[in-house]
């Protein structure tokens, strides 16, 4: 098995395939580890005393677990993930020489938390539309008015901004922040809609 | 190829880095984009895996929204959902469960009390499924209302309105029947459809067999069972039974991935279909427009696709009149 980066401070890879074809790395990322993005949050929530580091420490998270991946694609995504994240922390709590982990993590149970029932593929694409529909109504109602209209309705940004009485720009900001926001509350779910520090 | 450690700082955070991979994305999204516009959206993707996974991670949850346009999603815009009976707190046991209710947005009614029914209702262009808790699953196509007996009871739906697909696990123990006015469908293991509009209701087998009554006020009352291609459609004073090929229950069924596929359909009856799933309606007078048929498949949810076929395949012209869209010569 591959050991998870971050065991040694500093130790970033080899960035490639920026460009948006799917690597084989970024295929695994998206659709192995994305998924865990809500137990890692609650993870992290739970062991680490700065809450405003928290949304850093997840995206640190990705991009060390990503461009290992990309030079070589782990078999267990959620151990590979938690290791790094593990190492991570203590990396963290090291540099800082403060101790804020306040327990140590019961990676045991969270791995049986995060089980997945082995429902079939229509299942499964069934609660996902259902999880994105969740999610859009758990917008602010201005973004979600323009998610609805440009997405659903299939107005493009001139019409939406007509029947908003709003400027096209305010259309493009508020869709931006839906899209921030839809990832969040798609990949997150128990993350709502916080706000930092 | 530069190497770069990422860094989390003051400089750059998280936060301002999803803010900019969502801007790149709107800005993608918006259509307004050129090749300086892409040459610059390459070079902050290739400044740093931090941009690289922010973006792709927002623009893989926007494209999720894209099966919503298919299936156009009523649950978020609405609602409208009546109950009957005592509403009680929803008690959620399982993640099927959040899902089901999520779709329908349902009004749980206790399963403890009487009366043991729960009502749900897609409104028009609507479209939900629904997990029953035998495993049976249920789909709902637009403008429908079903009725759903408590199943730990009797394993019982009534069709009060529209069209619903049934895939129902069997039980040869407790059967599982359908109601619609006085006539009723029970399961013998299988897939099926039924459409009811007014006085009409339409039953089409797709898998198993079913057993058929027609009901008491129907001359032809004695129950039928029907097999997988078997389509019977009966109305107060008739019932016609055909046989379907795979294939035309499959185009019927297309309202299941959000289409309708028509095969040599006239322009009336596509039109009829079409009026089905939206709010605008499509009024055809011209009895020569009328005949006139088509073949295709196009989203149920989109009245412009149709209008599009009419203007640009038939040369016909079309007005607007409110919520009527007139299509004539």
């Amino acid at each position: 098995m591959t050991e998870a980066p971050g065991s040694n401070h500093g130790g970033a890879g080899n960035r490639s395939g920026a460009n948006e074809h799917v690597s084989e790395g970024m295929d695994w990322f998206l659709r192995e580890v994305l998924p865990l993005e809500a137990t890692l949050m609650q993870f992290l929530r739970h062991n680490w005393r700065d809450q405003s580091d928290i949304e850093d420490l997840l995206h640190d998270i990705y991009v060390r677990v990503y461009e290992a991946a990309v030079k070589c694609v782990p078999d267990n995504a959620k151990a590979f993930v938690f290791a790094t994240t593990r190492n991570l922390l203590a990396n963290r709590v090291r540099d800082r020489n403060v101790v804020p982990i306040e327990a140590v993590a019961d990676l045991e149970v969270l791995n049986t938390a995060i089980e997945t029932p082995g429902a079939d593929r229509d299942v499964v694409a069934r609660e996902e539309l259902s999880r994105i529909r969740d999610a859009i109504n758990r917008l602010p109602p201005h973004c979600r008015d323009v998610v609805v209209m440009r997405r659903i309705e299939g107005l493009s940004r001139s019409e939406t901004a007509t029947r908003l009485s709003i400027a096209p720009i305010t259309v493009s900001a508020y869709l931006t922040e839906a899209m921030n926001l839809l990832s969040d509350l798609y990949y997150g779910e128990t993350a709502s809609l916080r706000r930092p520090r | 190829m530069s190497e770069r450690n990422f860094q989390v700082g003051p400089a750059m955070r998280t936060r301002e880095i999803k803010a900019q991979a969502a801007a790149w994305l709107e800005r993608r999204d918006s259509g307004d984009w050129n090749e300086k516009d892409e040459a610059d959206f390459d070079l902050w993707l290739s400044e740093s895996n931090a941009n690289l996974i922010a973006y792709r991670r927002v623009n893989d949850v926007w494209e999720r929204t894209e099966r919503l346009v298919a299936l156009r999603s009523p649950a978020i815009e609405r609602a409208a959902l009546v109950s009957r009976g005592r509403m009680v707190p929803i008690l959620v046991k399982t993640a099927a469960g959040v899902a089901a209710l999520a779709i329908l947005g349902v009004i749980a009614v206790s399963f403890l009390t009487a009366p043991r029914t729960q009502i749900y209702t897609t409104a028009v262009g609507g479209h939900d499924t629904l997990t029953l808790p035998d495993g049976s699953r249920i789909e709902l196509n637009t403008d429908t209302t079903v009725r759903i007996a408590d199943m730990a009871d009797q394993r019982k739906v009534w069709l009060d309105r529209g069209e619903v697909y049934f895939q129902i696990a069997h039980n040869a123990s407790h059967p599982f029947i359908v109601v619609a006015g006085d006539r009723r469908v029970t399961d013998i293991g299988t897939k099926f459809v039924m459409r009811r509009e007014s006085d009409r209701l339409q039953v089409a087998v797709v898998d198993g067999h079913v057993q058929f009554e027609a009901g008491s006020s129907n001359p032809q009352s004695v129950p039928a069972i029907l097999s997988a291609g078997d389509a019977v459609m009966i109305t107060a004073n008739s019932l016609v039974l055909t046989r379907k090929h795979g294939h035309d229950v499959a185009n019927e069924l297309g309202w299941l991935h959000g289409v309708l596929i028509f095969h040599h359909a006239t322009l009336a009856d596509a039109a009829n279909e079409y009026n089905r799933y939206n709010p605008e309606k499509i009024i055809i007078t011209d009895p020569k427009v009328a005949r006139l048929t088509l073949s295709g498949t196009l989203p149920t949810n989109n009245v412009k696709a149709f209008v599009d076929v009419a203007k640009n395949f038939f040369s016909l012209s079309v007005a607007r009149r409110g919520d009527e869209i007139v299509i004539s010569r």
